[in-house]
């Protein structure tokens, strides 16, 4: 038997603890963090134990809860409840706390962290009254907690004085033979600091607050907010002041430049790829998402700069020219005007949109690659590459391809596989094949500088450190740039035997073009430099500029570790990136985008579609795969459309308006603020709040839910106050219908500032059909945001209309056959694929079943009588509660079957 | 989720009387009511609890060593399953690599560790596209074996696994 265990891994503590109590036999051995020792495990586990059955234990307390079991009786149900507390509730509580002091110096917040489960150990001890967490003896459980507990309660400063128990058992476990042995082996007496290296390897734990984003606004819910007085007073003070003097941020002065005082944001759009049609996924990925902050930020008053470009020069260029018979140039004007076409339509507002293929950048990565070579972070080395005789040149990756040396995937690519994902090298490839003449190449050596990445590794590490602690880097960001940091950085080789690039200055490489890799980031600054000849105050300002780089996840590394070693290593005290916002991966129907396979939307079909690019918009950015994979399908796209837009949305704003024209003669009515007004008000108000807090964070799909939470509120508002019954009534009736139709119709105008970022265009049609000043977009939106009465009472408004249409279900229904995905799957395996579920939802609603209604209505009032009767006996809470939420659980169903939703949402077809 | 498999659970073990759940904290924790001793908190350990009750030892593993591999995938299914830190490809990768020479998670007969995490992989499995399936194709097939074993499936739908391959495949 033998345990592997690594210095500074808080996990082994217990698991030697565990070793010494017990007195089993046991070789230990030490190994780094990354010793892979379990062979069916693709990362690192330690500690693991090596039965000798030759099986493994990779999980500290299974291995702990074994020591025990070998010299001892079989653990009781007791022993197991903590164990699984241990590691469900308490190991992810540790693990932010240890975050927090380790990595993030911020120990005085460990308290606050630990505080809930420390009050679970503390009272259970109290209850229990006996020395050990079991019984009077020393358990697998106490050893397993006190293992868990000692790196922060020994080191840090908390003090347990609030938990006398539990420190009192702390302390008592602490004396037991064999503990602080354990304990010394694992921290070397060096505290918190000894496990350093071994936190910045984990990933970064998730809060509490940044839980995944459900994909059903209405789903997550939380229920009715507590307002209390002082909120509704001030919502109800904000509601009065005035709109701001100075006009929406005064038409953008071209060429926008840093300016002293204020925030200058940069924002980068990964630049798409020249030589395809980008699809849905590329869009939402990239450019939309930073558009819509772009927006977002000049509506916050940030100066903002956005640019992007295509990236033109690299291999799949020359490919895609030989294929249809034109010039790499050729091929780069054609597809340059085919993506900024796109965007056109889809709204996307560059400050510039340029090229890679242009003099500045030659110039510019030119002049970063003498930099890099002065300072020496080159090294030259020959490299084997594949040679086609047949075609008289060297191969570049995507000339070849061959079987996955390791998935034997016989298309591999020759620089990935694209059944595995995993890097090749070309000269790795089984029967390679020349992509153009499918002769046999040869292997033949060439020499090729690289940029030495191991020798900027530290200089990278501190840069990093930094920014991602005081920056808004995504999860996935982190995780992949700290991936790529734990196997370590090699030479990257910078240098190809290639035409369609920019050419390697060195006399000794003068055939050779940069590497696209090396090339492709440099856009960015050459691009601006096309748009300004001062574009140094933007890329060599770190001081003044944060740099937002948005893009999909696949293109992390590039942005989180190489290009920036090309700039520090260029030492020009260039801008880097502040804040990395990468996505998950858009796919579509469930499948993957494939234009081969002519599979999904692509950028230049939406328009064909005749869905307008407002509500193309909002359905990417409302599935935006933010912190989770997530699918575009059609029959979602309807259902929110539907639902969300029409319904909710829509349904809400013109409510407002229509009021105001056939009652009150086109002029918005007098207010005289009720409780209830001044209590929507607030709730308003805050929700306002979180779009701005989640906006100012990027989290953009997220923030999209409260817009639409406020809109849901204000129909609910209506809906209650009744203006068009109201306004038939007596004097004060009339002038309730007018203090809830002038709110209506000022929420209304707020959310046309909230969407602004999302739906461009809606947007201003809101504001036109309002008449509402542009003064109100740069109020609302300051600070934490302030929600003032912009229409005042005698304001006059303009012509109301119907902001979305109903997309029909044949409509949708004709779509998903036109872009693939659905024959394809419906063809190929009938019974396979659930059908969406959203569709059966659909069904559900639509359709009431009485029969079944009838049943359950009777269950429902079963089960009411069964809650009242244990509610009188005074039956435990747990029982009732779960009785509840059966008698709940029904309710919802009896709801489903008598067609109605089971959401108090805004009733549907009760438009007035 | 939690509750509706271990009623799955009972009646796989053939339990005659249901016993009453509740559950605690925003992560919906199991708990089991015990008329005569303190509740149990906690999915495994309720799990393992009941398995006693039914008399069926051989479900948590044979001797000390395979008790602790059964427990290791339990622990498994509630720390990384459930916690949504992983992403759901490392855990099929893992999950993968591991059933490449196995029938069943632990030993060479079903245990606890096979229902409990069938039960908690079934929504992921459930979501796959037919190319996954079949990149995790031993998970499927264990998937596949497990769901059939005679009365573990109950309150889950079939998910159907091909075992013939869409494409042909020369390179296979």
């Amino acid at each position: 038997m033998e345990l592997f265990v690594s210095e500074g891994n808080p996990h082994c503590l217990k698991v030697l603890a565990a070793l010494e109590v017990t007195g089993v036999q046991c070789g230990v051995q030490f190994v780094n963090h990354e010793g892979k020792v379990v062979p069916f495990l693709p990362r690192p586990a330690v500690p693991t134990l090596f039965l000798p059955s030759g099986q493994h234990l990779f999980s500290s307390n299974t291995i702990c809860r074994y020591l025990f079991e070998l010299n001892g009786p079989e653990s009781s149900d007791q022993c197991n409840q903590w164990l699984e507390w241990e590691a469900t509730i308490l190991q992810p509580a540790l693990l932010r706390a240890l975050h927090l002091a380790v990595l993030q110096g911020k120990g005085s917040e460990v308290p606050k962290v630990l505080q809930g489960p420390l009050n679970v150990l503390d009272q259970s001890l109290v209850k229990g009254s006996m020395a050990y967490l079991t019984g009077e003896a020393v358990s697998v459980a106490d050893v397993v907690l006190w293992g868990a507990l000692h790196p922060v309660l020994s080191v840090s400063s908390l003090e347990l004085s609030d938990h006398k128990s539990a420190k009192a058992w702390f302390d008592r476990v602490a004396a037991v033979r064999g503990c602080q042995s354990a304990a010394q082996k694992v921290l070397q007496g060096k505290g918190l600091e000894a496990m350093k290296s071994y936190m910045q390897k984990q990933p970064a734990p998730q809060s509490r607050d940044t839980q995944p984003c459900n994909s059903s606004p209405a789903e997550n819910d939380e229920g009715e907010r507590t307002v209390s007085e002082e909120e509704m007073e001030a919502a109800a003070l904000t509601w009065s002041k005035d709109l701001n003097a100075c006009s929406y941020p005064a038409e953008k002065q071209h060429p926008v430049m840093p300016q002293e005082g204020n925030r200058n944001v940069l924002i980068t759009s990964a630049l798409p790829y020249v030589n395809n049609v980008p699809h849905l996924g590329n869009i939402i990925g990239c450019v939309l998402s930073a558009d819509v902050f772009s927006r977002y930020g000049q509506l916050r008053g940030w100066n903002v700069l956005f640019v992007c470009g295509t990236d033109e020069y690299g291999t799949a260029t020359e490919n895609k020219a030989r294929e249809e018979g034109l010039t790499p140039q050729q091929i780069c004007d054609k597809y340059h005007a085919v993506h900024s076409s796109i965007y056109k339509w889809f709204q996307i507002d560059f400050d510039f949109f340029g090229r890679t293929t242009t003099e500045k950048q030659t110039e510019i990565a030119q002049d970063i690659f003498w930099r890099l070579h002065k300072n020496g972070f080159l090294v030259e080395d020959t490299v084997e590459q594949l040679r086609c005789e047949n075609c008289q040149r060297f191969l570049a990756d995507r000339f070849v391809e061959g079987m996955c040396p390791h998935c034997s995937y016989p298309e591999a690519r020759g620089d990935q596989c694209d059944k595995c994902g995993r890097l090749i090298n070309a000269v790795e490839l089984r029967e390679p094949q020349c992509k153009v003449c499918r002769q046999t190449p040869e292997i033949r050596s060439s020499k090729h500088l690289f940029l030495d990445l191991p020798k900027l590794e530290t200089q990278l590490e501190n840069w990093l450190e930094r920014s991602t602690s005081s920056g808004d880097w995504t999860a996935n960001a982190k995780q992949i740039t700290r991936s790529w940091l734990r196997d370590g950085l090699k030479p990257r080789c910078i240098t190809r035997d290639l035409q369609w690039g920019t050419p390697v200055p060195h006399p000794d490489f003068k055939e050779k073009v940069f590497y696209v890799w090396f090339d492709a980031p440099i856009g960015y600054l050459s691009i601006t430099a096309n748009y300004t000849n001062e574009w140094e105050k933007w890329w060599k300002n770190p001081h003044q500029v944060e740099l937002y780089n948005f893009m999909a996840k696949d293109n992390v590394p590039f942005h989180s570790v190489v290009f920036p070693c090309s700039l520090l290593g260029a030492q020009d005290n260039y801008t880097l990136v502040s804040h990395l916002i990468a996505t998950e991966y858009l796919n579509y129907e469930d499948t993957k985008f494939s234009k081969s396979r002519g599979v999904g939307v692509f950028g230049d079909m939406a328009k064909d579609t005749g869905i307008p690019s407002d509500v193309w918009r909002f359905y990417l950015l409302y599935v935006r795969p933010e912190g989770q994979d997530s699918a575009f399908s059609w029959a979602d796209m309807a259902l929110k459309n539907n639902s969300e837009l029409l319904n909710n949305l829509g349904n809400f704003i013109n409510r407002g308006g229509m009021f105001v024209t056939k009652f009150f003669g086109g002029c918005v009515p007098a207010m005289e603020l009720q409780q209830e007004d001044k209590k929507l008000l607030a709730v308003v108000g805050w929700e306002l709040q979180q779009y701005i807090q989640l906006m100012d964070k990027v989290k953009i799909r997220d923030a999209l839910k409260h817009i639409l939470n406020i809109s849901r509120h204000g129909n609910q508002y209506i809906q209650v106050n009744e203006p068009w019954k109201k306004i038939k009534g007596g004097e004060s009736e009339r002038q309730r219908a007018g203090t809830v139709t002038g709110v209506s119709v000022n929420i209304a105008c707020l959310l046309s500032v909230m969407l602004l970022p999302y739906m461009p265009a809606v947007s201003q049609t809101i504001r036109d059909q309002l008449n509402a000043p542009q003064t109100c977009i740069n109020t609302m939106l300051q600070g934490p945001g302030t929600f003032v009465c912009a229409l005042r009472a005698g304001h006059r408004i303009g012509t109301v209309s119907p902001l979305f249409q109903k997309l029909e279900a044949d409509q949708i229904e004709a779509l998903k056959k036109r872009f693939g995905g659905q024959q394809i799957t419906a063809s190929t395996q009938p019974a396979a694929v659930p059908a969406p579920p959203v569709v059966a939802e659909m069904k559900v609603v639509d359709g009431s079943d009485p029969e079944k209604a009838k049943q359950l209505a009777e269950a429902v009032a079963e089960q009411g009588d069964k809650v009242r009767a244990l509610k009188s006996q005074k039956a435990e809470k747990a029982i009732i509660t779960a009785e509840v939420s059966k008698l709940l659980d029904l309710k919802k169903q009896l709801a489903l079957a008598e067609g109605k939703s089971p959401e108090p949402a805004p009733q549907k077809g009760k438009k007035k | 989720m939690a509750l509706r498999e271990l009623a799955s659970l009972e009646k796989y073990l053939g339990l005659k009387k249901p016993n009453k759940y509740s559950t605690q904290g925003d992560k919906k924790v199991p708990v089991l009511q015990n008329n005569n001793a303190p509740p149990l908190v906690g999915l495994v350990t309720i799990a393992c609890h009941l398995v006693k009750e039914a008399k069926r030892p051989e479900l948590l593993g044979d001797g000390a060593e395979g008790r602790a591999v059964v427990q290791q995938w339990l622990e498994y299914r509630v720390t990384k399953l459930d916690s949504h830190i992983e992403d759901t490809k490392s855990i099929l990768k893992d999950l993968n690599l591991y059933m490449q020479d196995k029938v069943y998670l632990a030993g060479n007969q079903l245990t606890l560790a096979d229902v409990l995490m069938y039960y908690g992989i079934h929504s992921i499995i459930l979501d796959l596209a037919v190319q996954e399936k079949e990149q995790y194709v031993n998970v499927a097939r264990w998937f596949d074996h497990i769901q059939h074993h005679p009365g573990v499936r109950h309150h889950l739908p079939p998910v159907v696994v091909l075992r013939n391959r869409l494409y042909t495949s020369r390179h296979h």
